[in-house]
């Protein structure tokens, strides 16, 4: 019995030793890419895997001859997960960078294996203010291609001031990225005059907005609304069945009414306005191309999920072109990372130093129309103002505007709230 | 002692475990470090599973709780990070029986299918607690621990060390887990799931003895929860999930509830289908519901459970395992299909 | 806060109680019957709406998604029914990673055929409208499912109370053993309520997508209101679980509009709370 139990442990251990990490290769660049492939988030991690393998196969696989290695890892959308794949690519793949998360919640969740492992880890969609803001010193390994929460809020704050706008009932679900979009907008709304009438959190996994619904204050200029998951197409819908729009002005985050859900949304959303930092309606050469080859493609209008995966990949092809192809180090990869100037889809791109994008932020409206060459009416985000080259911190000075509290559910406070 | 053959068993595998996976690949280390911390959560459920009969839908939030702990203290109070980790632990451990002491007194007034339904309500409580109140817990965000902790010259930070602390824990968990099932009070406990009213008519106060296990499951399952924090460096909401809860009890049923190990063994294969095949094809899931269903359907007592049945009937002798066992006179029966 | 704001919030917490009691009342036949905690029943709602979805995308009938839905449904509990769950028994531990698992497999499987975005299942434009009664805008499309959950609630109670099958059902329901001895066959009578469980929950699928949005995790977003209608309701018991549907609507609508800040608990907080002083639920019986 116990000469069993050696044997099998004997041939369990051969096999595991069998399993043992590969040796790494030169001129060729290993990029671990952490996307929630399965669960409900599943279709955000397809759009940005496209993205970026589209400009990689665009490319033949080679940012400037290097070879790219692109090992895509499943994080199940669970933050425990996402660092144990990372700590995978890292130990046994040998990976050069990890790129990807989606929430919030991963990047925060990464950004410390990044630090710990010494291995950069670029966020190409997390958008959580404070990963380079006031935690950016945590994190010298971290940098992000994609946004902060609240940087295309500033501008637009400003933006519904000078549209009109004086008094906003905000209807944004309840979590940090709910809390960042919103703050960011009440505090520059409200600095050039406008008042945030009333604030309302439903639930994240929230089914029947009725009970919020019921108790807007009517007498405000506008709904500025961020709901998340299936709340995007069913709180306009609700909204329009109560009488609250048209009669109200619909505005919101960039992500109520962007191409990810856009296709899906019907007609109570024409005429709503958000800022973002892409439209696909942008109409400059390098969209145009990008938005037709990715339809081509993949049979979709790309959302930003797509692009900012893309230009993820053109931002590293031209720090590669920069080396000659090859890998410079890690430190030395980000400082470069941080001196390039792109002209992405999006517009142009730079970055500051706490490593985030300097880029446009464009106020977008729904509307109906033919774009580009397709044959049917569809909603597009007309980009209807653009201010351009936009930092985290707007117009603020960075060390006033870092020594207030992060946003949260109370901050800013709520000063008009009757 | 008729079960040396077997603890000799267990402990050679444990030492080979010991001594071999820090050689294998960086990844399967940290693999086995989770499946270990899990095992001492599932062998707490199957305290509470498999040798008193009571199946609970909320086991997560003991993990959640004594994960959030450590996470709180390390990060708001800077308390934990080196030797008063062993506080740490206590801590967990003590928070985890107190909430099940709470939970307890709702949750045992129930039985079956309501006991399910409460401790689920509950967990999804204890979530949306962990879920609100973000200036405790970080909310959405999530908590990171600033680094795993220094004892004196061992840096717990390094993978294999830490493995080798989850692995000491544990070996300690399983110790008291199996003094207890082969106490007299352990074998109440398989008594009342047998037969309840048998137990009560012969003077047991069953609803103490369900209330003490159910207690006991809970510390040890704040004790997996403080080692779990420090083993992925961050905690969230998400560790208190409905799945998680699932996900427990499959590896309890699935290893073979009544059997202690059976945890481990289930921990590992639910752990390796989520996290390891994952890693190799895309289509993992499907894998790991069939495995719910196959194992339901086909092996109703878990591997081990099976195993044991097969060499009883064979052997037509007591049964092996570290667990039940017929006491003098009276003569138990083998947990035929799980509780009732 | 005057008196037309209750009104309204009553009307919001009622007819969201409609949906839960579409929701839950499969779910509470199934388990009154043949006592099986059925975890899928959340991916028999989201696989009735894309069902729904594939019908209404190939024929444009949104009509004809309904009953087809609701069978495809039906078919699919009927044969879970019948291969696997006759095999575990009455052990709700069994039962509950059974059809966990099964959920595991249906979530995927819809992952892979209808893809990971959020569709819209769009019914009439008739219904999507709103009616304005003494200045109160009340969607008519809450309207519908007041009234259907009140049709179904009303056709399933007179079957089981006025005809001959109903009866059987009943007499298995109420001790499955003397059915028996009096000639029932009870494996058939469970299948078949199983099945109509399935049904309603398709059918509940196709109208509640409407409203609520079909999309991957809708089915264990659902699951926990279902089995609170269930719990508070009393398994069972479906005048049980019509009461506990709108009690279920109403105190969480009101007090998400009173206590914001307890939102997460509206739902969780009285089901213990009730569970741990009358453990079977409001009707339940044990």
């Amino acid at each position: 019995m116990k000469i069993q139990w050696l044997g099998a442990l004997s041939a369990g251990a051969v096999a595991l030793a069998a399993l043992a990490a590969p040796k790494a290769e030169a001129d060729e660049l290993r990029i671990g890419f952490l996307m929630p492939v399965t669960g409900p988030l599943a279709q955000i991690a397809t759009d940005s895997i496209n993205g970026f393998k589209m400009y990689l196969d665009d490319h033949k696989g080679q940012f400037h001859g290097a070879t790219v290695k692109f090992i895509v890892e499943d994080t199940q959308a669970k933050p425990a997960t996402a660092v144990l794949k990372a700590e995978k690519l890292i130990k046994q793949d040998q990976v050069q960078m990890l790129v990807g998360g989606v929430l919030a919640s991963t990047g925060y969740a990464l950004a410390p294996v990044s630090t710990r492992e010494k291995v950069i880890y670029i966020a190409s969609i997390p958008a959580s203010d404070n990963l380079t803001q006031r935690d950016a010193d945590k994190y010298p390994y971290f940098a992000r291609t994609s946004w902060t929460s609240s940087q295309p809020s500033h501008p637009f704050g400003q933006w519904a001031c000078e549209n009109g706008i004086k008094k906003v009932v905000t209807i944004a679900a309840d979590y940090a990225f709910g809390y960042e979009v919103v703050g960011g907008f009440q505090r520059t709304f409200e600095a050039c005059g406008g008042k945030i009438v009333q604030k309302m959190w439903p639930p994240i996994n929230l089914a029947d907005y009725a009970p919020y619904i019921s108790t807007i204050k009517t007498d405000a200029d506008a709904v500025f609304i961020l709901p998340v998951g299936a709340g995007a197409l069913t709180l306009p819908r609700q909204l329009a069945a109560a009488g609250i729009i048209p009669k109200m002005r619909l505005i919101g985050s960039g992500t109520s009414f962007d191409e990810f859900v856009l296709p899906q949304l019907g007609d109570e959303v024409i005429g709503a306005v958000s800022p973002l930092h892409y439209s696909a309606a942008l109409e400059t050469p390098e969209n145009e191309a990008f938005v037709k080859e990715y339809r081509t493609k993949f049979g979709k209008v790309p959302s930003y999920f797509s692009e900012n995966n893309f230009t993820t990949a053109l931002l590293f092809d031209t720090v590669m072109g920069q080396t000659g192809g090859k890998w410079p180090g890690s430190k030395e990869f980000l400082d470069l990372l941080v001196k390039t100037k792109v002209t992405a889809p999006r517009g142009p791109v730079s970055f500051d130093d706490l490593r985030n994008p300097i880029q446009n932020i464009y106020i977008r409206k729904v509307e109906k129309k033919k774009m580009f060459g397709y044959p049917n009416d569809e909603l597009w985000n007309t980009v209807i103002k653009t201010y351009p080259s936009v930092s985290q911190f707007w117009t603020f000075d960075r060390a006033e505007y870092l020594k207030q509290p992060p946003y949260t559910r109370d901050y800013p406070p709520c000063k008009y709230c009757e | 002692m008729r079960h040396r053959g077997r603890v000799l068993a267990a402990l050679a595998v444990m030492l080979a475990v010991a001594v071999v996976t820090p050689h294998t690949t960086p990844f399967l280390l940290l693999l086995v470090t989770r499946i270990l911390i899990l095992a001492i959560l599932a062998m707490s459920l199957d305290l509470l599973l498999g040798f008193t009969g009571i199946a609970s839908l909320g086991h997560a939030a003991f993990l959640g709780l004594g994960a959030y702990l450590t996470a709180i203290l390390a990060v708001r109070y800077n308390f934990g990070l080196g030797w008063d980790f062993g506080l740490v632990i206590l801590f967990g451990s003590l928070l985890g029986a107190a909430t099940a002491a709470v939970f307890g007194l709702f949750a045992l007034r129930a039985s079956g299918v309501y006991f399910l339904m409460i401790t689920l309500a509950l967990s999804q409580c204890v979530w949306g607690l962990a879920y609100r109140w973000d200036t405790l817990t970080g909310g959405d965000n999530g908590l990171n621990l600033p680094g795993r902790p220094v004892l004196g010259p061992i840096q717990l930070g390094d993978d294999t060390a830490y493995f080798y602390l989850v692995l000491a824990f544990f070996a300690l968990s399983l110790l008291v887990l199996y003094v207890l099932v082969e106490s007299p009070f352990g074998r109440s406990l398989v008594g009342i799931r047998e037969h309840e009213v048998r137990m009560r008519i012969l003077g047991y106060n069953t609803w103490l003895h369900k209330y003490i296990a159910f207690v006991i499951s809970g510390a040890f399952g704040g004790l997996a929860g403080v080692l779990w924090a420090q083993v992925s460096g961050q905690v969230s909401p998400d560790n208190v999930t409905l799945t998680t809860s699932v996900d427990a009890l499959l590896m309890v049923v699935l290893g073979g509830p009544g059997t202690l190990l059976g945890g481990v063994l289930g921990a590992a294969i639910v752990l390796f289908l989520r996290e390891y095949l994952s890693t190799l094809v895309p289509w993992w899931q499907y894998v790991l519901g069939s495995v719910y269903v196959l194992t339901i359907v086909y092996l109703p007592d878990g591997v081990l459970g099976t195993l044991r049945r097969r060499r009883r009937r064979a052997r037509a002798a007591p049964a092996l395992g570290l667990a039940l066992q017929p006491s003098r006179g009276k003569e138990l029966k083998i947990n035929e299909g799980g509780i009732e | 806060m005057d008196a037309k704001f209750w009104l309204l919030q009553a009307f919001n917490g009622i007819s969201y109680g409609a949906l839960l009691f579409l929701l839950g009342s499969g779910l509470s036949l199934i388990f009154g019957v043949m006592r099986i905690v059925n975890l899928a029943h959340g991916s028999y709602f989201l696989l009735g709406s894309y069902v729904g979805l594939t019908v209404i995308w190939t024929t444009g009938s949104w009509l004809l998604a309904i009953p087809v839905a609701a069978l495809a449904i039906a078919v699919l509990g009927l044969m879970m029914e019948r291969v696997f769950l006759r095999a575990v028994g009455s052990d709700p531990l069994r039962q509950v990673l059974l059809t966990f698992g099964f959920a595991l497999l249906f979530q995927q499987a819809a992952l892979d055929i209808w893809g990971g975005n959020n569709l819209e299942l769009s019914p009439p434009a008739v219904l999507m409208q709103s009616i304005v009664v003494a200045g109160l805008h009340l969607p008519v499309y809450r309207i519908f499912m007041l009234a259907l959950a009140i049709a179904i609630g009303l056709a399933l109670w007179l079957g089981l109370d006025r005809t001959r099958a109903g009866a059987t059902v009943r007499a298995t329901v109420d001790d499955a053993q003397m059915a028996r001895g009096v000639g029932i066959d009870t494996s058939r009578v469970s299948m078949l309520i199983f099945g109509l469980g399935a049904l309603l929950a398709g059918l509940g699928g196709v109208i509640g997508g409407a409203f609520l949005g079909v999309y991957p995790g809708l089915d264990f977003d659902i699951l926990p209101l279902a089995f609170a209608v269930v719990i508070i309701g009393g398994m069972g018991s479906l005048g049980g679980a019509a009461i506990g549907a709108v009690v279920v609507g109403l105190i969480d609508n009101f007090g998400k509009v009173l206590f914001p800040q307890i939102s997460y608990f509206t739902l969780y907080a009285p089901l213990v709370l009730l569970l741990a002083v009358r453990p079977t639920g409001l009707f339940g019986r044990e």
